[in-house]
């Protein structure tokens, strides 16, 4: 029996199943949900590899359930999805191990986890979606299953975040919806195709594919956070550190900064983007967003809401790498896809360390953590180093390909833009760096509960931060080994210029 | 004799009558006679989705004297939701009512609103149709006063007249119809009608009557009181179910009876009467104080975006436009009915357990019903029109339409509304996250959380996936 189509599918449910019944497990069946959670997460990780190995192989794994003549939900894998997918694959077994030692003891777990099983599968499914009604589908359940997220804690703070959170992505997924519809009714079926699918229609209709190019870009804005589109993601912070953690690297701002990439390259074409002048257009915001983002990150003293503007700065660069045409600047964007992902939870899991472990919300608190808490701080500084772009964490090589890109296609003022970046990144994280490692320790931490005996933390605390710093260390320094990220961008490249 | 159109009427009355008699075994025959109903609604609907419409005249008496019954792929898809619907809310009635009273008087009612909902689906002529009709209005209203309150009392007795109004507006359109053609079976007046005066005052007078049933607004007036203050089953009845079956007879009219006769503006006045129930209605639920309320004033804004199909409907060309935008139409439709039913049952369990149902004062009331909670979630996410619920499909028919027929204006007033109905069901979920201790288990009362959470996740969840086969349905037995 060929079980080819229903693997995409079962990728799917791999999370969204353990998560409904998890929904329905007491508060008190602690060892059953764990169970459960990690079962999902590891079948998961077996299933994406088989299609790594298969995409690779050029085996096609499609399910499709027909709804009318024209309305399609496809589930299919190509190699740009395979790249997302398996991303958010494992960051989101490092994540719930995480999770559950950061929520140990913390009411409403049985919410929780199913809420966050159903967030990882919509982010899957946007992953794997073949057209853009099914894109569009899974990223209205991924709003869905975010927002409980948000307001987990229940103060007014987090009612008050998650409502800011609705508004934004209820009023960007009406406009994408809007334009989704509007291009259907214009050339019919939207299946995603490698070079785009919209340059061969008449050119009466050019000025028609701007207008919805705007809508949809507005709706994927909201959710990459493009300015000014950006307004809930620092608000959006009152969620609990593992829910931030996957907000920023995989889930939420990932999914609209992957629409983006995959509307670019797979609904218009990014050549007949760029004829359309719709390129610069998109350099321009992500160019806006990458430095209001970094300006914004200097002057924030809370640990996660420089985090936060730090993240609005970075996936830019994804939206960045595609604004520029040529095969090089490609691979910049899309690598960046997982860079920013390993390295950005990465800073966020430290994030919550140091506030479970002593109670530091506020870099102004960060002094001498580097002595208190050695291992976590490490990964923190691999974290940074990256962010800025310091080899060889994964994060020189986005910026090294961005250049390179933009340098080949003449667009010299990206480079222009990576340099400004650069020496903000490094403005808003070396203080960081220098407090948690050379300035001497307060007497006494704010709160400091015994959390392990021998380490530093609690370890199920401990490990995903140093497991996800060592991932962006190898990432950069592997990065031409075979299944690389960066291999991997430059396979999709390739099939995306049809070379 | 055993023929599923006939049983399908005949059933619920029969049951209707041996509750009446005997009221000690009231709900035990109640239950009995719900399951055999659902189970012949389901075999007629699957009868007909294999291939076959049915007909039957009772008694033998062909047309034009008999009593004839028919039905096709529209009737069909309705039956099945309907009668799945009444037999979730007879399930959660028994735990409601519990033994007292009021179950007694709930049981014989209720069953003869379900033979009257049965009958109206499958009537094969216009004098059938009235006296269903006015069959449903008085179970109806009657089931909704069953509180006893004064509020209860006044509302329905309004609902009663207009109801009235309605359904005599309607008779005088077919004793027009009567008095000029001589015939009432629908497939008879439908060929021998012809464009005139005639035809034009029987449509007005008919459709007329059913918009003052079907709330459309501005006609709605009667319908947020009546519906927020009966007890929940009866409010999950009369607002996913009996609204719903005076639309399904604008629906057959106007597609079936008078088709050509009915032009574009007077369907684009429905259609704008529509966009101001959509707009009016999801505004009313937004500031509703009441949850009940609020889930009133969500059907008359439901309701209006059925009427929105109708000036897309008319201007279609025949064929492939006109079926997909049927099935959308009917897909909506459905989920809202298990939707709105699954809301009000939730509704219902939070006013038993809280005594109340202000929304500002539900914070802990929603925490420590987590069924009830989900329950209004799904249907939320069924009213709001997110995936992969049917009102996501349908709106994205009913906006590709609009915009690829011109009609633009439609497509803005479906987003509004989207937005509008977002911030209402948040307005009630975003109670749900306070400090309040965490929940022990799931289901406190399985008798009348189940029912509930299954209509609401057949809206949100099945319904929509589910589009193919009802599109069969639909093109089926015509």
């Amino acid at each position: 029996m060929n079980l080819d189509p229903y693997l995409p599918l079962a990728i799917v449910l791999s999370s969204a199943l353990p998560g409904v019944l998890i929904f329905l497990l007491g508060e008190d069946s602690y060892r059953l949900r764990t169970a459960l959670n990690m079962f999902g997460a590891l079948l998961k990780i077996v299933l994406v590899g088989w299609m790594i190995w298969g995409v690779f192989h050029g085996h096609v794994y499609e399910s499709r359930l027909t709804l009318m003549p024209g309305l399609e939900l496809v589930l299919s894998a190509d190699a740009l999805s395979v790249l997302f997918v398996a991303l958010s694959t494992v960051l989101w077994l490092v994540t719930t191990i995480y999770a559950i030692g950061y929520l140990e003891h913390s009411p409403n777990r049985s919410r929780f986890f199913g809420f966050f099983s159903l967030c990882v599968s919509a982010t899957v499914g946007i992953a794997l979606a073949g057209n853009l009604m099914t894109f569009v589908v899974f990223y209205e359940i991924l709003t869905l299953a975010t927002y409980p997220l948000v307001a987990h804690r229940g103060t007014p703070d987090a009612d008050h975040g998650a409502k800011v959170y609705l508004a934004y992505t209820m009023s960007g997924g009406v406009l994408l919806f809007v334009g989704a519809v509007w291009l259907q009714t214009l050339v019919g079926q939207l299946a995603f195709t490698q070079g785009g699918l919209l340059g061969a229609a008449p050119e009466a209709l050019h000025g028609q594919f701007i207008v919805i190019f705007f809508l949809l870009l507005a709706g994927l804005g909201v959710k990459a956070a493009l300015v000014p589109l950006h307004g809930w993601l620092p608000q959006a912070m009152i969620a609990p550190a593992p829910v931030s953690a996957l907000l920023h690297a995989v889930a939420v701002v990932k999914a609209g900064a992957f629409g983006i990439v995959r509307v670019v390259y797979d609904v218009y074409g990014v050549e007949f983007a760029h004829d359309l002048g719709l390129l610069t257009v998109l350099g321009v915001l992500a160019a806006t967003t990458i430095i209001y983002g970094s300006i914004k990150a200097l002057s924030q003293d809370g640990l996660k809401k420089r985090l936060a503007y730090s993240t609005v700065s970075q996936v830019s660069y994804i939206a960045l790498g595609a604004s520029v045409l040529g095969p090089i600047a490609t691979i910049g964007g899309l690598v960046h896809l997982v860079h920013q992902g390993i390295m950005k939870i990465t800073l966020f899991f430290c994030a919550g360390n140091y506030a479970e472990t002593l109670g530091v919300h506020r870099v102004s608190e960060m002094n001498g953590v580097g002595r208190r808490m050695p291992w976590t701080t490490l990964a923190f500084t691999v974290g940074a180093l990256g962010m800025i772009g310091i080899p060889p964490v994964a994060g020189f090589v986005t910026k090294w390909y961005l250049g390179l890109g933009a340098a080949s296609a003449g667009a010299y003022w990206v480079i222009g833009v990576l340099l400004v970046s650069s020496l903000l990144n490094a403005a808003y994280f070396l203080p960081i760096l220098y407090r948690a490692w050379f300035r001497p320790p307060p007497e006494h931490w704010p709160k400091e509960p015994v959390l392990s005996k021998r380490l530093e933390t609690a370890p199920s605390l401990l490990w995903p931060p140093v497991v996800t710093a060592l991932l962006a260390v190898i990432a950069g320094l592997l990065a031409a080994a075979p299944f690389s990220p960066l291999e991997w961008a430059t396979l999709i490249a390739e099939r995306e210029y049809g070379r | 004799m055993l023929d599923p159109l006939a049983l399908a009427v005949a059933l619920p009355l029969l049951g209707a009558l041996l509750v009446t008699m005997l009221p000690g075994w009231s709900r035990t025959l109640g239950m009995l006679t719900a399951l055999a109903t659902t189970g012949v609604a389901l075999w007629l609907t699957v009868t007909v989705w294999s291939g076959e419409g049915l007909r039957s005249d009772l008694g033998g008496w062909g047309v034009p004297l008999g009593i004839g019954l028919r039905a096709d792929g529209l009737a069909a898809a309705l039956v099945a939701m309907a009668n799945l619907v009444a037999l979730a809310i007879s399930i959660n009635a028994t735990g409601y009512f519990g033994a007292a009273e009021s179950s007694r008087k709930f049981w014989p009612l209720w069953l003869l609103l379900w033979t009257a909902l049965n009958g109206l689906f499958l009537a094969a002529d216009l004098f059938n149709l009235y006296v269903m009709l006015e069959l449903l209005g008085l179970s109806a209203a009657a089931l909704g006063a069953l509180t006893g309150t004064r509020e209860a009392a006044e509302a329905n007795l309004r609902y009663l007249l207009v109801g009235l109004l309605g359904s005599m507006t309607y008779l005088l359109g077919v004793a027009l119809l009567y008095t000029a053609y001589g015939v009432l079976d629908l497939e008879l007046v439908a060929e021998a009608l012809t464009p005139g005066p005639v035809a034009w005052s029987a449509l007005a007078l008919m459709i007329g009557g059913l918009l003052l049933k079907s709330a459309l607004f501005p006609l709605h007036f009667w319908l947020p009181p009546a519906h927020a203050n009966a007890p929940a089953p009866v409010s999950a009845a009369l607002s996913a179910l009996v609204v719903k079956a005076a639309v399904y007879l604008v629906l057959r009219l106007w597609l079936d009876l008078f088709d050509g006769i009915a032009t574009l503006p007077a369907a684009m006045l429905l259609g704008l009467l529509g966009a101001g129930a959509v707009l009016w209605g999801s505004w009313r639920a937004l500031r509703a104080e009441r949850l009940k309320l609020l889930a009133a004033y969500s059907t008359v804004a439901q309701i209006g975006y059925l009427f929105l199909f109708l000036p897309l409907l008319t201007a279609a060309p025949d064929g492939d436009t006109r079926e997909r935008l049927l099935t959308a139409l009917v897909l909506l439709a459905l989920t809202h009915g298990f939707a709105k039913a699954g809301f009000f049952l939730a509704a219902g369990l939070v006013q038993k357990s809280t005594g109340h149902d202000r929304i500002r004062e539900l914070g802990g009331a929603a925490q420590s019903l987590p069924a009830a909670t989900f329950t209004i979630g799904l249907a939320g996410v069924a009213l709001i029109g997110l995936p992969p619920s049917g009102t996501f499909f349908a709106k994205w028919v009913l906006v590709g339409q609009a915009i690829a027929l011109g009609q633009w204006w439609w497509a803005l007033v479906a987003m509004a509304g989207t937005l509008l109905a977002a911030a209402y069901v948040f307005r009630v979920l975003a109670r749900a996250f306070n400090r309040e201790p965490t929940p022990k288990c799931f289901l406190t009362d399985p008798r009348t959380e189940i029912p509930a959470l299954l209509l609401a996740a057949l809206s949100a969840l099945a319904v929509g996936l589910a589009a193919q086969p009802i599109a069969v349905l639909l093109g089926a037995g015509v």
